[in-house]
């Protein structure tokens, strides 16, 4: 069915619109959102999107033309509707005035306002000096107070008109003594008992408010600086453009997200501020695994005890921190603490991250207490159930990718601590050992070190310690 | 309770839902606060009612995605753009409608309009006019939670334009200090009122702010409700169990003005036109065709939408108003 | 009876209600380990813990916000300001937000809050720390200001505040801490909205409240010299007002004064003077006064300091001149 359109209110504040711009014709299909003419608000000009589906079938004002909101501007409905009924409701509307609500004639009228008890205020604006705070004299307080009133006007307070209807003492036989001769109630009490009234009292002054008449201090130089304020701003306050490119539109993705959980979250913030912080550098030796191969087997043939590599390396790395104790040490940026214990951290993979049980005192203990130590603390990583304090505090770190195959890589430091032994596989590989050329077992470690606390050549140091103990395995033993 | 009204009822527990019923739920809620709002847009041009009207159109799937991630006895609180929050927690359309043509039928009885919706039963906390100044008010009710320690999470929504605003920092700082309950949920569309974020902050990385106070924090797009979910559930999941706050920046896109007078000229169409290509709504209902639902299914929820929200303009339309000697019993409590 | 200080009746009044309900709590800067910058709130932290004697940041708009937000939830906050002249960088929460929760939300939620320290000048604290902020608060609809004179009245009208259920400001004059006066024993509160006569008189009504009210005894004690009975009344809370005893009062005498340490300009004194001179004209012997503080921001040195703040030779004087004497 046709309607008719008025024009619509499109600011709280908008009282007329101005129809800028058909933007359709009659005959035109119009869809929800579609833009059907260009309105002039009081603030701006805007768009007018149609909300229903339709046929613009007639414009009823043409462009330029101003009307008051709710006029009927338009009528939309189906193609072929009759529309002269609406034609002519639209025409008395229009000419009615237009301005009532399109809906709901029997809207209630809003209660009147009722702001609380108040009366309206006095109809003549108080001056200032009415504010009626101390008083203030009219006059110099020592002058005498010729009444300005009119004759016939009697001065008194409400309490002394009050009093003299009571009492029935006409107040025009009453001399007031109040201030500008207003009777008060003494005056009438006075003239009733037959005593004389009261002698106009020094109406002394109680203001000390001086401030409130001070001069008015705006300074005279207020245009000063609205002479400079043309001037153009220096260009650094202006904003620099920034545009930060969205990724684009796209349909919804297969792609699968996963909320990161604690562990992601806590691993990229550490390995983040590690990687970007400390700065790395890494040495890189081959050990000759031979000796230490074979001393495993030993161990396992004599006490049936189970080694593996990385028991041995970390064992190394207890002994070498322990020979060059510079090394067990941190930075911080007010000194560099050498620990005064040997605390070896080994990180272990675990489902969704990964985390470094801590072996306490390496350097002391014996290679098969690491070895079994090492093995139930994994054990325990893996399922989730090490203490913080077993995680935490270690004064160097042991990462070993060699069960994967892994050559060599270079891992990142775990701060505050002050380097990392990155270990790869042992590797059978040709080797020439008394002129000849036979089988050797090789084995890959990088070490990452903080600059700020180890330079190269104590790295170094450090390094060719630990190659050392692994290729002379006896120190292992003790 | 007409069929209407309870598939308005939100948030439901949607964890153990099948994934389609689950999506037909989202689409529901912002195809219908998406409905609400064009007939809102056109009673506010009808003169129905006046006063502001901001929308969220384009907006949709932030709401909602991210108030899915909540439980019923969570609190929500909001800006004066909080129409679809409202109806994510679970008011139902005719008592925002109403509230707007200011009837005495509407959440706030016709006192607090389109910027001051509230529903104390289902733990919205309110839409609130001052930029920013909510902020520390979500602090305080994390705070009762956990001096009660009673399990709830307080949700806060704020614009990009609050975040220069001294409240923001005060709030965001006692919720890190205490560690308090409470997700801090930025909506970034790119506009504080007219002015682009460019001119109003000086990092255009909202999130960065959460560095200042220790907290957790996270950034993404709006657009897609399911996304919006998952990752707000990870910071509910930091408030109730860990008891730690977390500053989210989800970026959107308005597809209206700030308000109804709002002309747009600080943007150009090819912007506006090129963000409708990420329409929440477009996105939500794509979902659904994914998950293999019948079109017919799909044509279903909207016309029971289109049903819901005529019902409610017309409840609105003949709602009586609250008479004015009622009035005073409403700035003090006996 | 048994006679405590100011401070020591507040203390009371807030262990008291404390102790009865689980759900109020007391928050504010140095309240807890510090016993309070005034030493209000001294013992409260050993008595009751962290969880609910808790020290804040100097943040006044995020924590009276967190207040409110408490309160809109269920809790029953005391807010503790170190003085009102810092409830200014607050002022969005207590006006936007406190005062009008309850209207905007149709009443669903309603705040039982009470905002209270010290308010006032003290002494020579210069302008940013001398300010009576009660005119402000009075101003705005949905506030409730209290403003006690003594012990008595600092205890019964705290715990009624506490009970109360609406926002509630609560300001104690700075000097009056060290106060000491007479309370009863055992459980009493004073109703908020109930003026009290603090001395009958016959021959003018002298309006005072907090600090103002010992002002106003010592006037009545001069005037009484020269064989004025001058009567004090003191509204005990700016609002609600209890208009019915100050209007029955100055029918009674015919003469009002309102002495009030406030600005002039739509000052307390102000709204209380229109109510009088409506509902008293016929009345009236003269106009109502008032002695006020002095227009301007309060200056450091002492003796300029002095004659911003009223005082008894100043009361006296401007009693006589509504008696028209002298």
């Amino acid at each position: 069915m046709a309607q008719i359109l008025d024009m619509p209110q499109l600011s709280d504040t908008m009282k007329v619109g101005v129809l800028q711009k058909w933007r359709k014709n009659e005959g035109d299909t119009v869809a929800p959102g579609e833009i059907i003419a260009e309105v002039e608000t009081d603030k701006a000009v805007m768009d007018f999107e149609a909300f229903d589906q339709g046929v613009l079938l007639k414009r009823l004002i043409t462009d330029g033309t101003s009307v008051p909101v709710g006029t009927p501007i338009a009528i939309i409905g189906k193609a072929g509707d009759d529309i002269a009924k609406l034609v002519e409701e639209a025409k008395a509307r229009a000419s009615a005035g237009a301005a009532k609500p399109a809906a709901k004639p029997e809207a209630p009228k809003p209660a009147p306002a009722k702001p609380a008890a108040a009366p309206a205020p006095a109809a003549k604006p108080a001056t200032p000096a009415a504010n009626g705070q101390a008083a203030r004299p009219a006059a110099p307080a020592s002058a005498p107070r010729p009444s300005t009133a009119p004759a016939t006007k009697v001065l008194a307070s409400p309490l002394a008109r009050k009093l003299a209807t009571d009492l029935g003492v006409d107040l025009r036989t009453v001399q007031g003594s109040g201030p500008g001769g207003r009777i008060v109630e003494r005056d009438v009490k006075a003239v009733a008992g037959g005593g004389a009234p009261a002698q106009d009292t020094n109406d002394t002054n109680v203001d000390w408010h001086a401030a409130e008449e001070a001069p008015a201090t705006a300074p005279a130089t207020a245009t000063a600086p609205r002479a400079s304020a043309a001037a153009p701003l220096p260009a650094q306050l202006i904003p620099e453009r920034r545009t930060e490119a969205r990724p684009a539109a796209a349909p919804p993705s297969d792609d699968v997200v996963k909320p990161l959980s604690m562990m992601r979250r806590t691993i990229a913030a550490r390995l983040l501020e590690a990687k970007t912080t400390v700065p790395h550098f890494y040495l890189t030796a081959d050990v000759d695994m031979d000796a230490a191969m074979e001393f495993r087997e030993q161990v396992a043939q004599v006490h049936g005890a189970k080694l593996s590599v990385n028991d041995l390396v970390l064992k190394a790395c207890a002994l070498a921190m322990r020979r060059i104790p510079e090394a067990n040490a941190s930075f911080t940026e007010e000194a560099i603490i050498q620990h005064a214990r040997v605390d070896i951290g080994m990180a272990v993979a675990i489902e969704d991250g990964l985390i470094t049980p801590v072996i306490r005192d390496a350097d002391k203990k014996t290679i098969g207490q690491i070895a079994s130590e090492a093995r139930e603390m994994a054990g325990r990583a893996r399922e989730r159930k090490l203490r913080p304090d077993e995680y935490t505090g270690a004064t160097f770190s042991v990462s070993n990718l060699g069960m994967f195959g892994i050559r060599d890589f270079a891992a990142i430091i775990n701060p505050p601590e002050g380097a990392i032994l990155a270990v790869g596989t042992v590797r059978k590989e040709p080797v020439v050992k008394d002129n000849k050329i036979g089988i050797g077992q090789r084995m890959s470690i990088t070490l990452s070190c903080d600059h700020r606390v180890i330079d190269g050549a104590l790295g170094a140091k450090v390094l060719q310690a630990i190659v050392g103990i692994l290729e002379k395995p006896i120190s292992l033993a003790f | 309770m007409s069929a209407t009204e309870r598939e308005a009822e939100a948030p439901r527990d949607t964890s153990r839902m099948p994934d389609k019923a689950q999506l037909a739920h989202y689409y529901h809620q912002m195809l219908a606060i998406r409905r609400m709002e064009e007939a809102l847009a056109k009673a506010y041009a009808l003169r129905k009612f006046g006063g502001f009207l901001h929308l969220y159109i384009g907006q949709e799937a932030l709401a909602v995605g991210a108030l899915a991630a909540l439980k019923p006895e969570d609190y929500v609180i909001a800006t004066y753009r909080e129409h679809a929050h409202a109806y994510a927690k679970g008011m139902s359309a005719k008592s925002i409608i109403a509230e707007l043509y200011g009837k005495e039928t509407g959440a706030s009885k016709g006192l607090g309009g389109s910027m001051h919706l509230f529903d104390a039963e289902k733990n919205f906390l309110g839409g609130y006019g001052i930029v920013g100044g909510h902020i520390p008010l979500a602090a305080g009710t994390a705070f009762a939670s956990k001096y009660r320690a009673d399990g709830r999470v307080t949700m806060c929504f704020f614009g990009d334009g609050s975040v220069p605003q001294g409240a923001f920092h005060e709030g965001v700082a006692l919720a890190a200090l205490w560690r308090l309950p409470v997700v801090f949920i930025c909506e970034n569309n790119l506009y504080s009122m007219g002015t682009p974020l460019y001119r109003s902050l000086s990092v255009a990385d909202v999130s960065q702010k959460a560095l200042a106070y220790g907290i957790a924090r996270d950034r993404f797009d709006g657009e897609d409700v399911i996304r919006v979910r998952d990752r707000v559930a990870e910071a509910v999941r930091r408030a109730r169990n860990e008891s730690l706050p977390t500053l989210i920046e989800i970026r959107t896109y308005r597809f209206r003005g700030h308000s109804m007078s709002d002309a747009g000229l600080y943007r150009t169409k090819e912007e506006v036109e090129e963000s409708k290509k990420r329409d929440p709504i477009t996105y939500g209902r794509e979902l659904l065709v994914r998950a293999k639902m019948d079109e017919k299914d799909i044509v279903a929820i909207e016309d029971r939408v289109t049903a819901e929200i005529e019902e409610a303009v017309k409840f609105a339309d003949e709602s009586p108003e609250l008479a004015y000697e009622k009035l005073a019993e409403f700035t003090y409590k006996e | 009876m048994r006679t405590v200080a100011f401070r020591e009746a507040l203390n009371e009044a807030m262990a008291e209600e404390m102790e009865k309900d689980d759900r109020i709590f007391l928050m504010g800067e140095e309240v807890g380990h510090y016993d309070g910058a005034y030493k209000v709130s001294k013992g409260l932290l050993k008595k009751f813990g962290e969880r609910r004697v808790i020290d804040t940041p100097i943040a006044e708009g995020g924590f009276v916000g967190v207040g409110i937000g408490a309160a809109m939830v269920g809790l029953r906050p005391i807010i503790e300001l170190m003085t009102w002249n810092f409830s200014f960088v607050a002022a969005d929460q207590l006006i936007n937000n406190a005062a009008k929760i309850r209207q905007m939300s149709g009443g669903q939620f309603t705040l039982p809050i009470v905002f209270r320290g010290p308010g006032g000048s003290a002494h020579m604290l210069a302008a940013q720390h001398s300010q009576s902020t009660e005119a402000l608060w009075a101003h705005i609809p949905g506030l409730k200001v209290v403003m006690p004179a003594n012990p008595k009245d600092a205890k019964g009208l705290l715990k009624s505040s506490i009970r109360d259920n609406n926002p509630i400001i609560f300001i104690e004059g700075e000097v009056l801490y060290a106060d000491q006066g007479e309370i009863p024993d055992g459980e009493y509160t004073i109703p908020l909205g109930v003026a009290e006569v603090k001395r009958p008189g016959k021959d003018i009504t002298l309006i005072g409240w907090s600090k103002m009210v010992k002002i106003a005894l010592a006037t009545a004690d001069a005037l009484a010299a020269d064989g004025i009975e001058a009567e004090v009344v003191d509204p005990r809370t700016i609002r609600p007002l209890d208009e019915e005893l100050l209007v029955e009062s100055v029918k009674k005498t015919g003469r009002c004064l309102i002495i009030e340490e406030g600005w002039p300009f739509n000052g307390v004194g102000a709204e209380i003077a229109y109510r009088i001179g409506r509902r008293c004209f016929d009345d009236l012997d003269a106009p109502v006064e008032r002695l006020t503080g002095a227009d301007m921001p309060m200056p450091y040195n002492h003796h300029l300091e002095q004659q911003c703040i009223p005082d008894v030779p100043r009361a006296v004087a401007a009693a006589k001149k509504l008696l028209y004497l002298e």
